[in-house]
């Protein structure tokens, strides 16, 4: 964990050293805004990730003389199939199409979006499908 | 880690158990599930595995190469003689329009990070499925729906989106572009920017959270690095490009007036947020080609990759300058700091540099087997330096202020992205075995090669000639000069070459369907993904062999690690 918070750690400090020098020299707001933009993504996930890559024991997949045997037990739970990726993309679709062929397509883009998020969420709770 | 992922039906197990023999570890629990899902259409539709979702990026961006390329075609037939007919100047401003778009916006960004990284990363490191799997499905249903938002731009009353890829302030405000097309362009980037910053957080939280024990970040294959990197990247530029793609709405349909040329707007505000997005997605789209070559050469060589860390921190460094260049395509707009972003855009030179360096490093003195995805991949590496050593005059300002906007630019990218085009092709031939478990055709694979690769520099260089000589970008029609003629001509005759090797890949599909079983690991191949089995079983792998270094496969196929070493003779022996 320590090597990926030290990467965004160094490219936000990359960036916000751009940001500084672009600034002051060029004086033009919006590529200097943007650049603090990508400092600030740099920092908050690598920040994290600092913080607790101090406070916790190395894990497996960060030791290079890690053994299979020590990643043993599950390691997380994913979903074995799910329909509501689909209505919730179809939702997007017919939304981003009511902007062009009328709002009143944004109704049934709308009401996906809300079902598939429901749908998603009592998923989650319940367990899915396998 | 359980309260990182997605809480729902089916526990993964991890990367195998206590097992006396570390080089074969026990099976998999995960993957003695027997998924008794969907099947056809249904399965289709509900999948969340991401050799599912991999697939179907696959075969949509594939088709999104085709319909792009047929637009090319079209173009390129325009241009064969002067003042030529074939379509009228609305037309084909929506084919140079459509063909920027499909090629960069539903072709070579969805298939570099969505569909054989969305294959192979998991695997290579060892993992179940990505980190968030029905984000994963999403991030498909989303692109797929953008890519028939763009194209349903043709079926309008008004044609197709016609204000050429960059889409520039003040031409596509409402006066100048008031069709549906522009409105369904925008749209569709919407839908399929959505798509990839999802993939940014799936492939980025997938590479930091679910690699198997002893895959430290500096084992990971090449490939998987630069999937780090463009997911990062991805991070940092798209939510740029869609809030700069709302206020163009917004300016279009509510009078907010952020681009326009009154009322306080700043049209070239656009240019900024574009290519704040727009030049970061240039290594977006090149770094998992690089990645892919950097797999292929090693493994056809029989070397280890020359310079593994060295071409870890290129990529990072090409990554953090990657910001700090967007500027240099608005060097003519006036108002922009001209030493600041030339001297930021030479300097990605340099990281580029030692990756070709690597490349050949890797070559040098090792056992070349001239596979079509080997000679795709040196083709990509000689393309891919045309277009390099060409975008290095252009971060000039003083020549870029002579070629801007004339033909040289044009054959400038077309070298970067037809070499993309080159190391995609290989990455395909190379991983088709393992996502089908069958090869496909090699004879016809390298007539391929040989059609893309010279029908590419065809198309390119008489091009960087006609941009020296004063040739615009983006017109219809051209001046009767006898030169010009025969360079365009030439130009064209690459274009179709280009075209005819796509179908020749189609045709190669069709024949070499389920013909050639191609085993685990046809090529003995280094990583993971060669361990396990072609397909994968549902979570990817029966077993894992113990990782001890950056080729795991290789250590468990050759105990005795035979492999050619950097600066050695075959029998080991210094010289």
């Amino acid at each position: 964990m320590r090597v990926e918070a030290r990467i965004l750690l160094l490219l936000g400090a990359f960036f916000g050293a751009m940001c500084v020098v672009y600034w002051f020299w060029g004086h033009e707001d919006a590529g200097s805004i943007m650049m603090l933009g990508g400092t600030l993504l740099g920092f908050l996930p690598g920040t994290y990730y600092y913080y607790w890559s101090r406070r916790m024991t190395p894990r497996p997949e960060d030791r290079s003389d890690a053994t299979l045997e020590e990643g043993a037990g599950v390691i997380a739970t994913f979903p074995g199939s799910s329909i509501f990726p689909f209505l919730l993309g179809m939702g997007a679709f017919l939304s981003v199409l009511s902007m062009v062929f009328g709002v009143w397509l944004a109704i049934p883009g709308v009401g996906l979006i809300l079902w598939a998020l429901l749908g998603a969420t009592a998923e989650s709770r319940r367990g899915g499908v396998h | 880690m359980t309260d990182l992922l997605e809480p729902s039906s089916l526990s993964a197990d991890s990367h195998g158990h206590s097992d006396a023999d570390h080089n074969s570890a026990s099976p998999h629990d995960g993957a003695h599930h027997e998924h008794h899902g969907a099947t056809g259409i249904l399965n289709w539709l509900t999948s969340t595995d991401h050799k599912v979702i991999g697939m179907s990026y696959t075969i949509t961006s594939v088709a999104m190469l085709v319909i792009g390329g047929a637009f090319a075609m079209v173009i390129r037939a325009q241009l064969v003689a002067p003042n030529n007919h074939l379509v009228n100047f609305s037309q084909y401003n929506e084919l140079f329009t459509m063909h920027g778009s499909v090629m960069i916006y539903l072709f070579a960004g969805p298939f570099a990070f969505g569909a054989l990284a969305n294959f192979i990363v998991p695997i290579q490191i060892g993992a179940p499925d990505m980190a968030f799997p029905r984000l994963n499905a999403l991030s498909y249903w989303l692109y797929l729906t953008g890519s028939i938002t763009m194209l349903l731009g043709f079926f309008t009353a008004g044609g197709a989106a016609n204000f050429g890829w960059v889409a520039y302030a003040p031409l596509s405000d409402i006066i100048n572009s008031p069709g549906a097309g522009a409105d369904l362009w925008i749209g569709a980037l919407l839908l399929t920017g959505f798509s990839a910053i999802f993939t940014g957080v799936n492939l980025t939280a997938t590479i930091f959270y679910l690699r198997a024990p002893g895959m430290t970040l500096f084992r990971m294959p090449i490939f998987t690095w630069n999937l780090l990197v463009t997911g990062i990247l991805i991070l940092l530029a798209f939510p740029v490009l869609t809030a700069g793609l709302i206020m163009l709405f917004c300016d279009r349909h509510f009078q907010t007036h952020i681009y326009t040329q009154h009322l306080g707007g700043v049209p070239v505000l656009w240019q900024h947020i574009f290519w704040f997005w727009g030049h970061p997605e240039v290594y977006i789209l090149a770094l998992p080609f690089f990645g892919m070559v950097t797999e292929i050469i090693p493994v056809f060589s029989k070397k280890p990759v020359f310079g593994y860390k060295g071409m870890v921190f290129a990529t990072l460094t090409i990554a953090a300058l990657s910001l700090g260049v967007w500027a240099h395509h608005m060097f003519t707009t006036g108002v922009v700091l001209l030493p600041f972003f030339s001297i930021m855009s030479l300097l990605i030179a340099v990281p580029t540099g030692i990756k070709i360096f690597n490349w050949i490093g890797t070559m040098w003195r090792g056992q070349i087997w001239f596979s079509t995805a080997m000679l795709m991949s040196i083709g990509f590496v000689v393309t891919f330096l045309i277009g390099g050593l060409t975008g290095i005059y252009l971060a000039s300002p003083p020549l870029d202020f002579f070629a801007h906007d004339t033909y040289f630019v044009v054959a400038h990218f077309h070298s970067v992205v037809m070499a993309l085009v080159l190391g995609g092709m290989a990455g395909l031939y190379y991983w088709a075995p393992k996502m089908t478990g069958y090869l496909l055709n090699e004879r016809i694979g390298k007539f391929q090669f040989w059609l893309l690769f010279i029908g590419t520099q065809l198309l390119t260089f008489p091009q960087y000639v006609l941009g020296l000589q004063g040739m615009p970008r983006r017109i219809a029609q051209y001046i009767l000069d006898p030169g010009w003629q025969t360079l365009n001509i030439w130009s064209s005759v690459g274009g179709f070459m280009i075209g005819f090797s796509t179908l020749l890949f189609v045709v190669n599909l069709w024949v070499s369907w389920k013909k050639y079983p191609a085993g685990d690991n046809p090529w003995d191949a280094h990583t993971l993904e060669w361990y396990t089995t072609s397909p994968p079983p549902h979570h990817n792998f029966y077993r894992l062999p113990q990782i001890r270094s950056e080729r795991p496969t290789w250590d468990a196929n050759h105990p005795d690690s035979k492999a050619l070493v950097h600066g050695h003779n075959e029998d080991g022996a210094g010289h």
